[in-house]
């Protein structure tokens, strides 16, 4: 018998629990030849704003011992065109489009909630309150509970759609801003977004990336995130979508018995454009092999041990 | 349409200083590419270097499914290529972006190549050779043996003009100068270019001078390769603010039309 993968994200149905992390997967079509979009679990698609953004100087990435830094800035073009151009395409298959918003004020996250509860086919919002490459909003408002809060409520009050807060790793106390999220109405959570770091070219004696400073992903954050997903897991009542760094199946269990109901694939994919299909395959044997029947009896259960 | 597959290594050979010539087997890939595209290479099966390294396809041989990269080793990623053995496979992403656009059989071509950016442009000659349309060409490196590909630029029946920054072989003096003297002498309708990015820009102002189309091969630091993360920008002259916008060179390009990149914003 195969084991049961669905699993309920704050009110989005998933088929598995498999998702691709904002900003590493594009709107989809990026990855359309290497993947059967239809077997993920959901879609993040890459962050959207009100207007569309130019993004930072280059050099935008760099990499480091396991991982990458990348200062992208969030470039993107806008959120009208992501509903006129991209969503089209993306309600050609069967799964969740979760849109992942960031907004440089309070007022416009609330626009965008707005906005993107007037078309078909968003199945809900992760919203981005923790990017660490851009100078207004972003991480502002990810590092303080009060202004996180500030901002789902904004978001809830201006949406019904399901609200997914992204929360930063670069806090003194994850659980904190976790708590405050689900108080002011946050339907899940997603953990970790990147840890703010930077390279420096020792030749040409300056900072590598053209913003100097950029965000940490790929292996080397792993202990970092599932660190956050068991503290958050512990004190916090919502489903979590875990990421940083999960590149195979057994990476994404860490995460699924550290407490997270989904995970999501980021880095990785650069590397294995079929890394989210592996991790998904990968997870299913898991559960045969070690005789489950559904995904959910593992969710958190390191912490029963 | 790109694909990601294992490719053998059917030969890997030292052929400069610090520059390897590697063949391999991909049929898959062949069938789709086109001169000025590239793949994305695995160079290693473990996390370390993590990111993939974009290397454009050198030359083709289509009955065999073969294709060649010539790379030059700048760091960690590329020493480690250097290890890559016959027999053993390298996982391939491609092909990828956007190549160069063919002349028409009429047109007066001329292909510069600085250094490395050699390396695109033999698949370019190939393809000219192919369809008996002849070009001059313009190579350029730092010394006598940088040049690279002499021997394969003459075998497809091109002539090469050389040019070295110390004079050790052919021309003294950047590879550009040489061209600008010529083009007051003949006329040219494309000019197709690779090379370090200084390179490019005069090059782009001479031709601009003259208002010749040109096409070149840009790099820029690159993470998927497929357009998702947007590392690979490059600046492209728009009407807006700015005077520019990003473009990205693993799907916009690599190849771009030299009137169309902002030169003096980069
Ligand atoms: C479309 C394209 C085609 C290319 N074709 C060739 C080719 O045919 N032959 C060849 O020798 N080189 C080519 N290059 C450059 C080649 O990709 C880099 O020299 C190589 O990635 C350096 O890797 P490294 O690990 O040795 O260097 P490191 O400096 O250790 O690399 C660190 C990081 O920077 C990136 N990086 C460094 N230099 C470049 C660069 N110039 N362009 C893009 N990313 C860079 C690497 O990919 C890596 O992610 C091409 C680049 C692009 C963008
Ligand atoms: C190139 C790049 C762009 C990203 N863009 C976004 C973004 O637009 N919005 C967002 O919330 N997170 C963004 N992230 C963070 C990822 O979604 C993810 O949280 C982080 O990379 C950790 O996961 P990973 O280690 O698997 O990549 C980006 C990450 C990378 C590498």
């Amino acid at each position: 018998m195969k084991p049961k993968l669905a699993v309920n994200i704050g009110g989005i149905n998933m088929k598995n629990p498999v998702t691709t992390a904002s900003g590493t997967f594009g709107f989809g079509p990026e990855y359309a030849s290497y993947i059967d979009l239809n077997r993920l679990g959901a879609i993040v698609v890459k962050g959207t704003t009100l207007k569309p953004r130019q993004g930072n100087p280059t050099p935008r990435i760099v990499e480091t011992p396991a991982g990458i830094l990348n200062a992208i800035g969030l470039q993107n073009p806008g959120v009208d065109y992501f509903i006129e151009k991209a969503l089209p395409y993306l309600s050609n298959f069967d799964l969740p489009v979760i849109v992942n918003i960031s907004g440089d004020t309070v007022a416009d996250y609330a626009k965008l909630a707005a906005k993107l509860e007037q078309v078909e086919g968003v199945a809900g919002l992760e919203v981005n309150i923790s990017c660490p490459n851009v100078k207004k909003g972003g991480l502002q408002f990810g590092s303080d509970p009060e202004s996180a809060a500030e901002v789902v409520r904004a978001v809830k009050g201006s949406t019904n759609l399901p609200t997914i807060v992204k929360l930063s790793p670069n806090v003194t106390s994850i659980v904190k801003v976790a708590e405050k999220s689900a108080e002011a109405g946050a339907d899940a959570l997603s953990l970790i977004n990147t840890l703010l770091g930077m390279a420096i070219d020792v030749k040409r004696c300056r900072p590598v990336l053209g913003n100097v400073m950029g965000g940490l992903s790929g292996p080397a954050v792993r202990p970092v995130a599932v660190r956050a997903v068991w503290q958050v897991y512990k004190e916090v009542e919502l489903p979590i979508i875990g990421m940083g760094g999960i590149v195979t199946a057994e990476d994404a269990l860490e995460f699924i018995l550290a407490g997270a109901s989904a995970v999501a694939v980021g880095t990785a994919n650069f590397i294995n454009p079929r890394a989210t299909m592996e991790v998904l395959d990968g997870i299913e044997d898991y559960l045969i092999q070690y005789g489950y029947n559904d995904i959910k009896e593992i969710v958190g259960a390191a912490h029963r041990r | 349409m790109s694909l990601i597959i294992d490719a053998e290594v059917i030969e890997h050979e030292q052929v400069g200083p610090d520059f390897y010539r590697l063949k391999l087997l991909a049929p898959e890939i062949l069938k789709n590419a086109v001169p000025g595209q590239f793949v994305h290479v695995r160079v290693s099966q473990s996390l370390e270097p993590l990111l993939r390294r974009p290397i454009s396809i050198h030359n083709v041989n289509r009955e065999k499914g073969q294709l060649m990269l010539l790379y030059q080793v700048v760091g960690r990623g590329t020493a480690v290529l250097t290890r890559a053995k016959p027999g053993q496979s390298l996982n391939l992403l491609g092909p990828l972006g956007r190549g160069f656009t063919l002349p028409a059989e009429s047109q007066k071509v001329v292909v510069v190549a600085g250094g490395i950016g050699v390396a695109p442009l033999i698949y370019l000659l190939q393809e000219l050779a192919l369809n008996s349309i002849s070009a001059a060409v313009y190579l350029g490196a730092r010394s006598k043996e940088y040049l690279l590909a002499v021997k394969e630029i003459s075998s497809l029946g091109f002539t090469p003009f050389l040019a070295t920054d110390d004079g050790s072989e052919g021309y003294h003096g950047p590879v550009t100068s040489m061209l600008e003297k010529d083009l007051a002498k003949q006329p040219v309708d494309i000019v197709y270019s690779c090379g370090p990015f200084p390179m490019l820009k005069s090059l782009a102002k001479i031709l601009m001078n003259y208002n010749i189309p040109f096409e070149v091969s840009l790099e820029e630091r690159m993470g998927c390769g497929v357009g998702a993360c947007l590392s690979c920008a490059c600046k492209i002259k728009s009407a807006g603010e700015a005077g520019y916008v990003y473009r990205h060179v693993c799907v916009d390009g690599p190849v771009f039309s030299g009137q169309e990149v902002a030169w003096d914003e980069a």
